[in-house]
């Protein structure tokens, strides 16, 4: 019996529509991509779904009280809830600069936070 | 304060968005010298700046970045390179000769000649008031982009329980953020029978998070006096209109809205370029150069962009043909101009020369299935499928272009066999 999965790829904003057909529970074929990114993609999806996290960390000395984050890899999706509570508890100082590490190992997942952009601290008031 | 600005520069971009930083970024590579850029935020980068999540670069960088990844790159290229960035400032008016005036927070009023200018203000949300919503005006009805910025940069929730109307990408990467974030989105509605937002956004933000889509719906009223209390929400029929008998009541204490954007062209209406009604922007050349020799324009002022990246490339395109100009170069003007035939919605630029290959955005008025694009007679291209929301890119190469001189070319669309 072969069970035909329709999903959308998501390396990209092309957003390919992909089909999977499984044979007892293994992926048989992919079709429908147009780069090698919507195989890999189809593949990790069926097997082990993940997905970026982008959030905000407090900042409160920044010249915004918010500092942009990212895990620099994708994380398991029923743990993106986690990792974006554990950000949420995050405070950090000014100044930032872009890439730096913010936390390791974010909610047990392995995988690392860091910032996406540079923030220098707020000015004092004139 | 001294203002730090020279009398006169070769290239003034007015922006300091994608757009801005590629064109002054162009304009350098291509040879000017003293280069400004106005811009009345803060800081350069525009919207990229809110825009945390994902998405950005994939085409110019060959890697996957957030928006604020992306601007502080050209941030970086745009300083190593000596551009003058004047920020909290803004370009009051142009004149025709390129005399313009500029109002700086620190600085007052301040007046430069420029040699080029490239207009690269961008576009803003359209609100409310474009759609006439009937209803009481209470606290909490907002764009989406709006409520971005409020949550991304200045830490601060628009409210508890949202409800958005519009299915363009703002409004689906909200729904997604305000969801990480603790708040319930109770739907995403759409006046359309199709979604405006990128396929992968309706997968990743809505269907993620079991966020409903309800297509060919509006809000037909709202209600609450001080705070938005709830929403009467219809389905519409052929014409977009409510069908009133058949609404019902979702309740909420905020309306954000993701229904368009307008490119941001009052200095562009001042200068009396000649515009274009289908983008909302200046009509250009090949060249990206408006009706008035020197001004140039990219980004989101010439016509809305769904990909920053493209952005990007027009915008380095503008900035260094606003350099040759600035520089005494002129290319021969085109030969070929373009025009909307059958299912385009738009064409940018509206001219093309057939001395180098060129890049042409089209959009579609109506989502299509397997189906020919064809520019005039001697070329056509096969799509398997067309959405009004996903631009078309097309470049045209002098081998196909010479075939064309001093033609008058109708782009259209024509579906094939009804899938």
């Amino acid at each position: 019996m072969v069970e035909k999965i329709n999903l959308t790829c998501l390396g990209c904003p092309m957003g390919c529509p992909l089909q999977l057909s499984i044979v007892d529970g293994e992926i048989r074929e992919v079709t429908g991509y147009e780069c090698k990114r919507g195989e890999a993609y189809a593949k990790q999806e069926y097997t082990d779904p993940r997905r970026m996290v982008s959030t905000t960390v407090s900042c409160p000395t920044g010249l915004w009280p918010r500092l942009p984050v990212k895990t620099v890899d994708p994380v398991p999706k029923d743990r993106v809830p986690a990792v974006v509570q554990t950000l949420h508890t995050l405070e950090v100082k000014a100044p930032i600069r872009m890439g730096q590490i913010i936390l390791e190992n974010v909610a047990g997942t392995g995988v690392t936070v860091i910032a996406t952009r540079s923030l220098p601290e707020m000015p004092e008031a004139d | 304060m001294k203002s730090p600005l020279q009398k006169t520069y070769d290239v003034v971009v007015v922006g300091g968005g994608p757009a801005g930083l590629a064109a002054a970024l162009g304009a350098g590579e291509a040879g000017a010298e003293d280069i400004l850029i106005v811009d009345r935020e803060t800081e350069a980068g525009g919207i990229l700046n809110q825009c945390i999540h994902s998405g950005f670069g994939l085409h110019h960088f060959k890697e996957e970045l957030t928006g604020p990844e992306y601007a502080e790159r050209f941030i970086q290229s745009v300083l190593s390179r000596q551009v003058t960035i004047l920020t909290d400032s803004y370009v009051m008016n142009i004149a025709p000769d390129l005399h313009i005036e500029v109002i700086s927070g620190d600085y007052g009023h301040l007046e430069v000649q420029a040699k080029s200018v490239v207009l690269a203000m961008g576009c803003r949300e359209r609100t409310r008031g474009a759609i006439r919503t009937p209803g009481f005006r209470p606290a909490g009805v907002m764009t989406a982009g709006l409520a971005q910025k409020m949550v991304n940069m200045k830490g601060l929730l628009p409210g508890r329980r949202i409800a958005i109307l519009g299915s363009g990408d703002i409004g689906l990467i909200m729904a997604r953020r305000l969801m990480l974030e603790g708040c319930e989105v109770v739907g995403v509605y759409e006046l359309m029978p199709f979604s405006n937002g990128l396929t992968r956004n309706l997968v990743q933000c809505l269907d993620d998070f079991a966020i409903p889509l309800r297509l060919s719906t509006t809000v037909a009223f709202i209600h609450g006096r001080d705070r938005v209390q709830r929403l009467t929400m219809a389905p519409v029929d052929d014409q977009l209109m409510p069908i009133l008998n058949q609404s019902w009541q979702v309740a909420c204490d905020t309306l954000l809205l993701s229904i368009g954007l307008i490119p941001e062209n009052e200095l562009s209406t001042r200068l009396r370029l000649k515009m274009d009604p289908a983008t909302g922007g200046p009509q250009v050349t090949s060249t990206l150069e408006t009706s008035l020799p020197g001004v140039f324009a990219c980004g989101n002022v010439l016509h809305v962009h769904d990909l920053v990246d493209f952005v990007t490339e027009e915008a380095l395109r503008a900035g260094r043909f606003a350099a040759e100009v600035a520089q005494g170069r002129r290319r021969p003007g085109d030969n070929i101009s373009l025009q909307t035939g059958e299912n385009i919605a738009s064409c940018v630029p509206h001219s093309l020369s057939p001395d180098r290959e060129q890049v042409v955005y089209l959009r579609v008025k109506r989502p299509l299935k397997d189906c020919v694009l064809t520019i005039g007679d001697r070329y056509e291209k096969v799509f398997r499928m067309l959405i009004p929301s996903e631009m078309i890119r097309l470049t045209l190469g002098p081998e196909i272009l010479d075939r064309y001189f001093g033609e008058h070319l109708k782009i259209e669309v024509h579906p094939g066999e009804v899938a």
